[in-house]
């Protein structure tokens, strides 16, 4: 059913009127995804909570998702009550989490190569590529490792691979991360509190 | 953040400058509307009426790029009318610190300036110490030589007269802000700020930030609740992605990258660890070699051993001087001499100034690896309009990840609370977690250095143990290493742990190797009594609002860090009635304080209040940073007026400016007249690629637009919804033309400068039809302390499209 946030709030406010005008032939639509919204809330009272902090800024607010034990889908987003810092508020982006979900159609959801001089992309498996990221390190890596500086001090660092990201990343994955670029000499090791 | 979202409440004077945060930041501004509920003022100093000064009391219009004459002008009136906080002053600041000689201030360049490399020499700078070695002091502050006295004379130029002329506010605004902010440098009143990318993105946005921190170190507003300097961090992680070092020039917990001169770890520890001759300052860095072995400890394991220097060769070295940030990284890309790229969560073709080069730069790469939720402008960069895909020949590989309610773990808001969050489901199709896609690329690497390559020690030497049973990764596991781990039984004073007990703070680091730490600010999120960061308990012992036991911040769960100067030398509250801190009964109740000792007036114990800081107490001079010990107004690379009118040194000195055929830069040129800035806006957030794949916000936010004057836009003939062509030297944006009283034309002395502002959420991809980013405009040139870009203000030229 296509009905856009928009147009289901303005219909919600009038879905008495639809149900009593529908008999004489009136577009049921709006009045159909309002009872998919109350079959909705039936499932929230069932769905299984878990607490969450907002993507976005860094004021941090919380939200609980509910998913759906059963479809293993998460079927309401909305703003922690109890959260001392926003008391269950969300600004725009927060209220709208829900459409970063599985519920997005635009989510990349396949591994992709883009081959050199091609226009587009091939489907991948995660095997293919990160052992061909894995090959294309170690090669760069080898061929352009830097031992020695022109002062003939020791340095041990690789200039010819960099990295970039990520503040949207947990802080479990961030030290894996960095230690990881470490490990293989990266120096260009940058992300978005530099810009 | 020094203080935290929630205590904003307890402001009496809040300035919000250098930032929007009633559109950025939106659920800060319920504790705003807190402390103005109780009487407090909101103040909005911004080139644009935003909609965080359509809340405010007073709101001042600057010209972008002039908020050090405008902040210097309320130093002056500061200590020209007596507002400021002595007793604090003189005891918590270096305000008494005498200047050694070689000092001097002289048409806006300080002494020590080497026109040739274009850099300081800071020793210039240096405090005159006596034989001890400790810094001269004068308490009555009189001594001409003295820091005090030094800053009157700086900021004795920074008349309101010429303040307005430079940043286009009205005196009587001025005076205004002045007035209603310097109100709280008394004991019973609290003032802050919050700012963000409006001070930082300019080639002097640490001293944009400098000169605030002079104000509250002068009105006694650090430490304290309501108090503080605050930035409005904008990702909900890049508080624990710079913790975590996600930056060339530090190693997680803010430790100095390596450089090749330190050629091994005692030279290193030397190096990093300050010394004080004085026994009052607690000078906790010296405490940073515990924290540099327990790091390496983490790294490395086993393997780390005091024969290897725990492995602290297997760490690049950079090159001393060597700088290897974001605009350097890119033009190295363009350069063709970087091969291989890692693009992680970050959508650098639109996030990054001047991007038509970044943009060129991908094109030069062998191969891209590129991890985002959403397709976007870097993934596929090859396709952009413009490009032939024919003629590039990087290979990229794009990764699906999850999104944040599809894994679990912990980041790290503005405030520094660490806040973990848990998985509600599966990533859809193929996406994984990052930190499953990290384990297994390292996996892969692993195998192949096994068999042979160059200096593979510290890729197979590297502890990486991160997968539970199944082999998925397993945050708890890193958190825990990020905490740290007794190595083996220990008696710490009266305290016995047992090898494998989880650390309980990071007092009780070792730097014999007898202790792992991957991040000694982290230390205590995760001990053996569970994992701090996942609580979720909400008493009040203090009635202000710390609820120290909901999540866990760093240091040690310290809710306002500095808090030792929230009190007299005796120990009592400056503020009974918002007090964070109070010495009773022989211990201190409250806060977590800055270290244990009792207050200073304790002859034999006490300590000097800003433990961080060598000396103990907090810096009015500041001879630390590139550009200067006091902040200095200077105008931008880019801008419209031909001369400063402060001093005959027109652009920061120490800026380092590109010379390639993509780094174009024009100053007061008559093809670009107007004033540019860049924004956010609610709905979207930074580059866009999360929000504008989502119907809700695109439909609320659709396009790319420019706000502009109705006086520009009568000069132009452009009206309202027209669709126009906003350019730069670097490149053009076409935007739909909002016409508004939200900008008016700035009044210099004779002079009427007229500026614009555009947000950079768009890009090429999505929603069709949406418009390009503003950051194909904005130039690649950078604070010379942090490299952070000046996306803030450059001129640019609008005509219709």
């Amino acid at each position: 059913m296509e009905v856009t946030r928009r147009e289901f709030l303005v219909f919600t406010g009038v879905a008495g009127a639809g149900l009593a005008l529908s008999s004489l032939g009136i577009n049921m639509g709006p009045v159909k995804a309002y009872a998919a919204e109350q079959k909705k809330i039936d499932k929230i009272k069932t769905a299984k909570q878990s607490t969450t902090i907002c993507p976005y800024c860094a004021v941090g607010c919380g939200l609980i998702c509910s998913t759906d034990t059963k479809e293993k889908k998460i079927i309401n987003i909305e703003g922690d009550p109890d959260h001392p810092i926003n008391e269950g508020a969300l600004c725009a982006k927060g209220a709208g989490l829900f459409q970063t979900t599985a519920n997005n159609p635009n989510r990349l959801k396949k591994v992709l190569y883009r081959a050199p001089g091609s226009d587009k992309w091939q489907e991948k498996s995660w095997d293919w590529a990160l052992s061909e990221i894995a090959k294309r390190v170690k090669a760069t890596r080898d061929a352009n490792f830097i031992e020695k500086n022109a002062k003939g001090e020791v340095v041990n660092r690789v200039e010819a691979i960099a990295h970039v990201g990520s503040a949207a990343l947990d802080n479990e994955e961030l030290w894996p991360l960095q230690a990881m670029m470490r490990a293989l000499g990266l120096v260009y090791i940058e992300h978005q509190a530099r810009i | 953040m020094t203080n935290h979202w929630i205590d904003l409440r307890n402001s009496d004077c809040i300035l919000i400058m250098g930032s929007n945060a009633a559109a950025n930041h939106p659920i800060s501004m319920k504790w705003v509307q807190r402390a103005k509920d109780k009487g407090g003022k909101l103040i909005s100093v911004d080139p644009r009426f935003t909609q965080t000064s359509a809340r405010a009391d007073i709101y001042a219009a600057l010209r972008s790029g002039t908020d050090i004459a405008f902040l210097g002008g309320m130093i002056k009136y500061i200590l020209d009318n007596n507002k400021y906080f002595k007793d604090y002053v003189v005891n918590y600041t270096n305000a008494t610190f005498i200047v050694g000689d070689k000092y001097n201030f002289e048409d806006g360049l300080f002494s020590g300036y080497d026109p040739k490399t274009k850099k300081y020499d800071a020793t210039f700078w240096a405090f005159k110490k006596d034989e001890k070695g400790i810094p001269e002091r004068d308490m009555t502050m009189e001594n001409p030589r003295c820091v005090f006295q030094l800053l009157k004379q700086h900021y004795s130029r920074y008349t309101v007269e010429k303040v307005s002329e430079i940043t286009g506010t009205p005196k009587e605004d001025l005076i205004k802000v002045y007035e209603a902010y310097a109100s709280t440098g008394v004991k019973d009143k609290a003032g802050t700020i919050m700012y963000a990318m409006g001070w930082t993105q300019h080639t002097v946005g640490v001293q944009n930030i400098r000169a605030m921190c002079l104000i509250q170190l002068l009105l006694g507003n650090m430490g304290i609740a309501g108090g503080g300097v605050n930035a409005l961090r904008g990702e909900s992680n890049v508080q624990g992605s710079t913790d975590q070092a996600l930056l060339f020039h530090i190693l997680p917990g803010y430790l100095r990258a390596p450089t090749a001169n330190l050629a091994n770890l005692e030279a290193y520890l030397k190096a990093v660890t300050p010394k004080s001759a004085d026994p009052k300052s607690v000078n906790w860095w010296q405490n940073a070699p515990k924290y540099v072995v327990s790091l390496l400890k983490t790294y490395w394991g086993d393997k780390a051993t005091k024969e290897n220097d725990f492995g602290y060769g297997w760490l690049p070295k950079l090159d001393v001087g060597q700088n290897c940030s974001w605009l350097n990284l890119f033009d190295a890309m363009y350069a063709g001499k970087i091969k291989g790229f890692f693009a992680w969560g970050q959508n650098p073709a639109c996030s990054g100034a001047n991007a038509h080069k970044v943009r060129q730069a991908l094109g030069k790469l062998d191969w891209m690896v590129n991890v985002n939720i959403f397709d976007n402008e870097t993934g596929s960069f090859w396709k952009a309009p413009g490009m032939d895909p024919k003629k590039i020949k990087t290979e990229v590989f794009m990764l699906p990840c999850a999104a944040s309610v599809e894994k679990e773990g912990s980041i790290t808001n503005s405030g520094r609370w660490a806040q973990w969050r848990y998985k509600a489901v599966d990533p859809p199709g193929q996406a994984k977690p990052d930190g499953d896609i990290i384990v297994e690329l390292m996996n892969k690497i692993r195998d192949l250095y096994k068999k042979g390559g160059k200096f593979p020690e510290p890729i197979l030497n590297l502890k990486w143990d991160y997968t539970d049973q199944k082999g998925h990764f397993d945050p708890h596991k890193v958190a825990k290493d990020i905490n740290g781990y007794f190595l083996k039984d220990v008696k710490i004073g009266d305290k016995e742990f047992k090898k494998g007990d989880l650390v309980p703070a990071f007092l009780f680091l070792q730097a014999d190797g007898s202790t792992s730490c991957g991040n000694w600010i982290y230390c205590q999120s995760y001990t053996n009594e569970g994992n701090n960061m996942a609580r979720r308990k909400k008493d009040d012992p203090t009635g202000l609002g710390l609820y120290p036991q909901w999540a866990w911040a760093w240091p040690v769960n310290r809710r306002i860090i500095y808090n030792r100067a929230s009190v007299d030398l005796e120990g009592k509250p400056w503020n009974p009635n918002r007090a964070i801190l109070k010495w009773a009964d022989g211990k201190w109740v409250g806060d977590v304080p800055d270290g244990p000792a009792p207050p200073m007036s304790d002859e034999k114990a006490g300590k000097y209040p800003f433990i961080m800081k060598p000396d103990g107490v907090a810096s009015i001079f500041g001879p630390g940073l590139t550009d200067g010990p006091f902040p200095e107004h200077y105008e931008p690379l880019e801008c419209p007026v031909p001369k400063n009118l402060m001093s005959g040194q027109f652009v920061n000195p120490t800026i380092k400016i590109f010379t390639g055929e993509l780094d174009k830069h024009l100053t007061c040129d008559p093809r670009f007249p107007f004033v540019g800035t860049t924004y956010r806006v609610t709905e979207h957030w930074q580059t866009g690629i999360m929000t504008r794949w989502q119907s809700w916000l695109v439909e609320a936010q659709p396009q790319m637009f420019v706000e502009i004057s109705e006086e520009l836009a009568q000069l132009r003939g452009i009206k309202n919804g027209e669709k126009v062509k906003v350019s730069s030297v670097r490149g053009e944006v076409e935007c739909v033309a909002i016409v508004t009283t939200r900008f008016r034309p700035f009044k210099l002395g004779d002079i009427t400068v007229h500026q614009v502002g555009m947000p950079w959420c768009f890009g090429w991809m999505v929603p069709k039809d949406g418009g390009e980013s503003a950051n194909l405009l904005t130039p690649n040139v950078g604070d010379p302390n942090t490299m952070i870009p000046e996306s803030k203000a450059f001129m640019v030229n609008i005509t219709k499209a």
